[in-house]
Formats: structure tokens, sequence, C-alpha cells
């Protein structure tokens, strides 16, 4: 039933467990979609309880959205958008094989990012904070037309979904830096453009989640 | 056949003996075996929370311990056993040393996340283990809201922390084992050649995937409820304390296929090789882990007929539990006829895999009177429930685990246990079992209510609970036992034959017990189908004729 063929040498830059670059590029790929499978469910629990209050609470929410700028949110999206094209315009610079390119894209995406969150913070969670309007005891509501336990409840939607969104663009602006400076400085585990690849489906997916908050936060219907 | 190995290689336990080479080893059987080692650890702790219960409940009045301390008794055995025991032991033991292998691959695809996975399950059970001692745990393993979140003062946010971080362990673990079944099978290792073991251990990833983020946000959500008093389940805050009883279950009754599905891939292989026999309907076997996978995430609701939920989701709960039945079923007909026309040899691993038949059958009936809206009613919240899903997880997934371990022992270790002990310790087990788990069914219909730590209202239930008690010292020694005979056979043990069961499969066939750190000593080609047994040929043999004579 069985025989053993030869292994092949072992290269550098493929890990012992596989038998060539080949079958390696594709385990990473696959790993990383399903690790984003992964990520798909953890933000579902955000919409799954977002969904189940709206559908309770629709005028409320309606009010409560006001709360938020849609222009802001709208600049935000745009920036996002930007990043993601750039991260693919990376992707296609390394497999062509052009350093400074890759490394120009990568830095626009990391600026991006960056802006993403200082934008966020300056215009949106620090007013917000400085108003009260945090969930918890300190609470502060002063609109008679919405309960304040209900405000509590939408504004712990929103900060836990915007929230765990945040610490992936975070992240991503982690990931990207180190990226950046192997690929400067021509490190060896970077012999290709996988792992620009890798980190590129993160970050579409987290600009995915972002095409979808935005329209659930910033752009309620009544 | 066979392309055997020097003797004087070295194998996976001797590369190198230092605590380093283990802790930071990349090696997917060496991992196991921390595994091994740190999961035997938590059985052990759950086990005392376990007798702790029986002991308080030979009284009806409660005599031994408050109900805080048996609240926090059940809660901490709920929580280890689930947590730290059923979710992982077979996959992260067996399935990690055992897939690579069985696929013909030299490791699994990511080995440093396979050891990070190993340190959160650390981390997690740390964390559990200090919370469990500064204070304790007494929300149960289902932590509902808003006890969980409001009410209780146990040390609810560490310990619920410490799950946190070992989902994290499950969903590593599932990534690299999907990436590996995909990408690395040796070549001529098609999906229709890949052993059952494989087979269940990918629908089981597949459910960790998209379960664990569920209920690891969920578990967050409390966390954050509880701390920073923000929160989406807290009416307080107009929330509502249901949902987070729809986001847990959607996560838990999956996950009690990721407990048992492992234990279901591990008896198609005994019931393979002690039957000397392929797995009758190999396909339907395997598709049917696929259908659990899939039926799986559309009957949590089950678990809630008596919340506030509607009549027409308890009607479509109710169907869908039944329609699950039907592939648990198909694997209980096909592994009984695996044993027709074989030739079946009774050594421990196939006692245990035959014990796992008959309990497992009553646990999923038992399922179908729960999944029967009208019934459960009557019986949720009682013993019942606690026997039933004892009959599954214990009844199933334990005995798995002990076939596993005792089947697997010498491709490990290198050493032969002593099989007399091993088989009658393994009857000890399935009696020790039903004496502790039978009275149950009894006294739960007959009203017991589950979580309760007296029952002076009803003294005549007194005499169960002794039974269950005494079966469940029984089952104490029998878990005993195999820890010290297979302790010993490590070091005194005589040495195992490359493969003493005769079994087939690559990890047998291929590779050397204990395996060297590559697994093969090239890559091997796959030409055949799986389970090529041939029970009727081994028969003859024994009379000493081949078929052609015969
Ligand atoms: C034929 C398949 C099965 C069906 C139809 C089924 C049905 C049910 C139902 C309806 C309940 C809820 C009872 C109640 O709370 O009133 C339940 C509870 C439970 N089942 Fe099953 N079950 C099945 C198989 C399993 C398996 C294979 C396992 C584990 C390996 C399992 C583990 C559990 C657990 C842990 C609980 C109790 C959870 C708790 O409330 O603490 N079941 N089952
Ligand atoms: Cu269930």
């Amino acid at each position: 039933m069985i025989s053993l063929k030869k292994m092949n040498q072992p290269q550098d830059t493929v890990y012992e467990q596989f038998e060539d670059l080949a079958q390696q590029q594709e385990t990473y790929v696959l790993g990383m979609w399903s690790f984003l499978v992964t990520e798909v469910m953890f933000f579902g629990v955000m919409f799954m309880s977002y969904i189940v209050y709206r559908w309770k609470y629709q005028p409320y929410f309606y009010a409560l959205h006001k709360e938020l700028d849609w222009r802001i949110g709208g600049i935000n999206t745009a920036i996002l958008l930007a990043s993601s094209f750039s991260v693919a315009l990376a992707v296609h610079y390394h497999q062509k094989k052009k350093k400074m390119n890759v490394l120009m894209c990568l830095g626009f995406t990391n600026l991006c990012a960056i802006s993403f969150i200082v934008i966020k913070l300056l215009f949106e969670y620090i007013p917000k904070w400085n108003h009260g309007h945090y969930p918890g005891p300190g609470f502060s509501w002063d609109n008679p037309y919405v309960p304040s336990h209900i405000a509590q409840l939408w504004f712990s939607l929103y900060f836990g979904t915007t929230g765990l969104h945040g610490l992936h663009v975070l992240i991503g602006v982690i990931l990207f830096s180190v990226l950046m400076y192997l690929i400067a400085v021509d490190h060896p585990s970077i012999s290709d453009y996988l792992p620009t690849e890798m980190l590129g489906l993160y970050w579409h997916f987290v600009d995915i989640v972002w095409i979808f908050l935005y329209p659930l936060y910033y752009l309620m219907p009544k | 056949m066979t392309t055997h190995v020097a003797t004087d290689e070295k194998n996976y336990l001797q590369e190198g003996h230092t605590l380093a080479s283990w802790l930071l080893t990349k090696d997917h059987k060496r991992i196991a075996v921390l595994y091994l080692i740190s999961v035997s650890f938590f059985f052990f702790v759950g086990s005392i929370a376990a007798m702790m219960v029986r002991l308080e409940l030979t009284s009806p009045r409660g005599t031994l311990m408050s109900n805080e301390t048996y609240n926090k008794a059940f809660s901490a055995h709920g929580v280890v056993m689930v947590f730290f025991f059923l979710v992982v032991a077979i996959p992260a033991i067996f399935g990690n040393f055992l897939i690579p292998m069985q696929i013909g691959a030299r490791d699994l695809a990511f080995p440093r996340l396979n050891l990070l996975s190993w340190y959160f399950y650390m981390a997690g059970g740390i964390m559990f283990l200090i919370a469990m001692m500064s204070g304790g745990v007494d929300a149960g393993w289902t932590f509902y809201t808003p006890m969980s979140s409001i009410y209780s003062n146990g040390q609810i946010t560490l310990a619920l922390v410490g799950a946190f971080v070992v989902g994290f362990s499950s969903i590593f673990t599932g990534v690299n084992f999907i990436a590996t079944i995909h990408k690395m099978r040796a070549p001529g290792m098609t999906w229709w050649r890949l052993p059952l073991f494989v087979w269940g251990h990918y629908a089981t990833s597949l459910i960790v995937i998209l379960g664990t983020p569920v209920v690891a946000i969920t578990l967050l959500l409390v966390v954050f409820e509880r701390v920073a008093k923000i929160g989406i389940f807290s009416p307080e805050l107009g929330g509502d304390p249901v949902l987070f009883q729809h986001m847990f279950w959607f996560y838990s009754h999956p996950a009690v296929y990721i407990m048992v599905l492992p234990g279901m891939a591990v008896i198609s292989e005994i019931m393979a090789c002690f039957s000397r026999n392929k797995v009758f309907g190999y396909h339907f076997v395997a598709l049917s882990s696929l259908g659990i996978a899939a039926l799986s995430f559309i009957v949590w609701g089950h678990h809630m007929f008596v919340s506030s939920q509607s009549m027409y989701q308890g009607i479509f709960f109710s169907f869908t539990s039944f329609l699950v039945a039907v592939p648990s079923a198909i694997k209980v007909f096909n592994w009984s006829l695996t044993m027709y026309k074989g030739s079946v040899w009774l050594a421990s691993p196939m006692i245990y895999a035959l014990g796992f038949l008959g309990l497992f059958t009553v646990g999923g009936m038992t399922g179908l009177y729960l999944a029967s809206v009208g019934t459960d009613v009557h019986v949720t919240g009682t013993y019942f429930v606690v026997a039933h899903f004892h009959y599954v997880m214990v009844g199933g997934t334990l005995l798995a685990f002990l076939g596993a371990l005792h089947f697997w022992w010498p491709k490990f270790f290198g050493r032969m246990y002593p099989e007399g002990v091993a088989k009658w310790n393994a009857l000890l087990v399935f009696i020790g079992f039903n004496l502790t788990f039978l009275p149950q069914f009894v006294v739960g219909w007959l009203g017991m209510p589950r979580r309760y730590h007296y029952y002076y209202f009803a003294p005549e239930f007194q005499v169960y609970h002794v039974m269950s008690t005494l079966g469940a010292s029984a089952l104490a020694v029998s878990l005993i036992v195999p820890a010290f005979y297979l302790t010993y056979s490590l070091f005194k043990g005589p040495k195992s034959p490359p493969n003493p069961w005769a079994a087939r499969g690559l990890e047998w066939e291929a590779a050397a017990s204990p395996p060297i750190k590559h697994n093969f000593h090239g890559v091997p080609v796959v030409v055949g189908d799986v389970y090529d047994y041939d029970a009727e040929a081994e028969e003859l043999a024994l009379r000493g004729m081949t078929k052609e004579e015969a």
C-alpha cells in the first residue's frame, strides 16, 4: 500500500514541514482565509446584537444615530477605501519585485490607517467622552426623547463595535510597520510577495467590516 | 509492504532531553505530549470537584458544605471538564499527534502556532485555577446573565477571561488542522482515502472556527458588563439577557459536537482495526461528520425551550434536533455493521469502543426525549438532563479518549501496558459509569432538580444519589488504575513492536513506534484504499489456511 519517495532537499525559504514553495504558499493563504472566517464570526456577534436591538428600538436608534456625524464617517470610509486600493497595488508591485513601489504603497496604506485612527479619536471618541456619552456609571444624558438606558445600550454597541474594528486597524498599523521594515532591510523571511498578500487580505477584511459599519451606524433610515 | 526504520535512529522523544527542548518544541508529537500531561492534570482537578458534588448529595439535607460552596464545586467541575478537558483532549493530543502522520506529512502546517496554542491553553487554565482558588466561580459552566454579569460575587471576570484565552487555543488548533488537511496530504492521499479520524477532526475544526469566536466575544461582553458596567445583556441598559443565551448556545450546542466528533473519529479507527474490517459505509460515515457539523448550528434553541423563545421557534428547533440525530445514528449503525463478518478482537481499546457504542446510543436517544418540546418542559433543569449529557460526554468522549489512549499508547511511547489489567479496568469503567448515571435518569424523571445542594423535600431520592456516588467512586478507581499502569509502562513496560495491533494506516505502517522527528523517512506515496483489512484471510490464517485452500 505504501512506498516512500525521497524528500525534497531543504531550501532556505521553505519551512521544513513543506515539500516546496508552492505548497507553503497555498497553505499560508488558506490558513489566512480560515483565520478571516473566525474574524467574521467575531464581528458577527456585534452585528447580531445590533440587529436585535435595532429591531426592538428602531425609533430611538434613529434619534441616537444623529449623535454621529456622517461626514466624518464618510471621510474615514474614503480613507479606508484608498488604503485598500494601495495595498492591492503593493501586492501587484511585490509580484513584479519593485521594492521602492511596494514600500511607497505600503507607506501610503499605513498613513491612511493612522489617519483613520486619529480622525476617529479626535473627532469622535474624545468629544463623546467629554460629553459624558460613554456607557457606564458616569453616563450623562439629557435628551428627553430617548431614555437614558437605551442611549447607553446604543453607545455600548457603538463603542464595542467600532472599538473592535479600531483595534484591528491598530494591529494593521503595527503589522504594516513591521512588514515595511523587513522589506526595507531585505530580511530573508520576506523571500516573496506572500507576506504582503496575506497582510493585504487582512486589510481588505478590516475595510469590509467598516463598509458595513458605516451605513449601519451613520446612515440610518427613519 | 512496509519500509521500516533502522532501530538505532533517534525517535522524537530522544531529540533533546532538556526542559527547553520540550517547552520550545515545534514538533507536533511533543506538543501532543505536553497537552497529554496538562490535560490529564485538569481532568484530575475536575474530578475532585465532581467528587465533592457527589459526596454532598449523599445526604438530602446538604450537610457537607454550604450552598455557595456547592455552587462553586459544580461550576468548577463543569468549566474545567468542558473547556479544559472535553473540548481539548482528543483534538489537541491525538489529533495533533496523528493527523500529520495519517496524511503522510512531516508536521502540522503551522508548528509555531501549534505551540502557541498550548501556551494559550496553559494561560487560560492557570487563570481559571487562580479564579477557583481566590474566591471561586458560582455561575455554572453556562455563565448565564445577569447572574454572571451582575449578581454573582465570585471571581467571574478572571474565569471568563480564562475561558476567552483558552478559546483562542482551540481556534489556533482548528485553523492549523484545516490548513494541514487541505494542503499537506501526501501524494495519493485523496480525500476519499483519508482515515475517518481525519474526517472527524476536519468537521470538528470547521465547527471550532465558526463557533468559538462567537462564544469568545460573548464572554468578553459579559466581562465588560461586569467590570465597566457597559454591556449588551443587562436589562438595566435596555439589553436582553436571553440574547446571551442565544449567543452562548449558538456556540455551545455545536461545542457538544466539538467534544464528541473527535471521539467518534477515534471509534472509527478502533472499530476497523479490532474488527479487522473496512469501516462499513465509509463515505457515509465521513459525510455524516460534515452533516453533523452543519446541522449542529441550527439546533441551539433546544436549550431554550423554557426561555422566552416563541412557540414557533421551539417547534423549529425541536425538528432540527431530531434531524441532527440522523447522522449520529448513521455512524452508530455503520460501526455496528463494521463488526459484522469481521473478526472481532476484544483488546482493551475495543472494549472502550464497544462501551462508547452503547453509552453514546443511550445518550443520543435520551437527547431525543429532550428535543421533544413537551417532554422537555417536564424534565428540563432536572437530573435527567445531567444524565443525558454525561452519557454522551463521559460515555462518549471520555471512553473514546481512554480507547485512544490505549490504542495509540505504543505509538506515542513505544511501550506496552499490561493488557490483562487494562481489559478488566475497561469493564470497570463501563460498570462504574452506568452505576453513576443510570440512577440519575430515574431521579431526574421523578423530579430531582439539577444544581440543588439538598433535597430534603424528597428524601426518597437518597437511594438514587447514594447509588450514583458509589458508582462515581468506582469510576474514580477505574481512572486512577490506568494512570498507574500507564505511567509504570513508560519505564518498565515491554518495548512494543512498531505495529502491535497489525493496524492499517500510515501512522502504523510507514513509521516507527515511537516515530522519528519527521515521522517518515521520505514522503509516503499512497496507492491503496484506507482500512484494507482482510478479516477473512486473517481468520483463515489462524487456522493455517489461505483463501485459495479454503
Ligand atoms: C442526538 C443528538 C442530541 C440531541 C437531540 C440532544 C438534545 C439535547 C437537548 C434538547 C438538551 C436540552 C435539555 C434541557 O436543558 O432541557 C440537551 C442538553 C445537553 N446536551 Fe444534548 N443532545 C444530543 C447529543 C448530545 C451530545 C453528543 C452531547 C455532547 C457530547 C450533548 C451534550 C449536552 C449537554 C452538555 C447538555 C446540557 C447543557 C446544560 O444545560 O448544561 N448532547 N441535549
Ligand atoms: Cu444542544
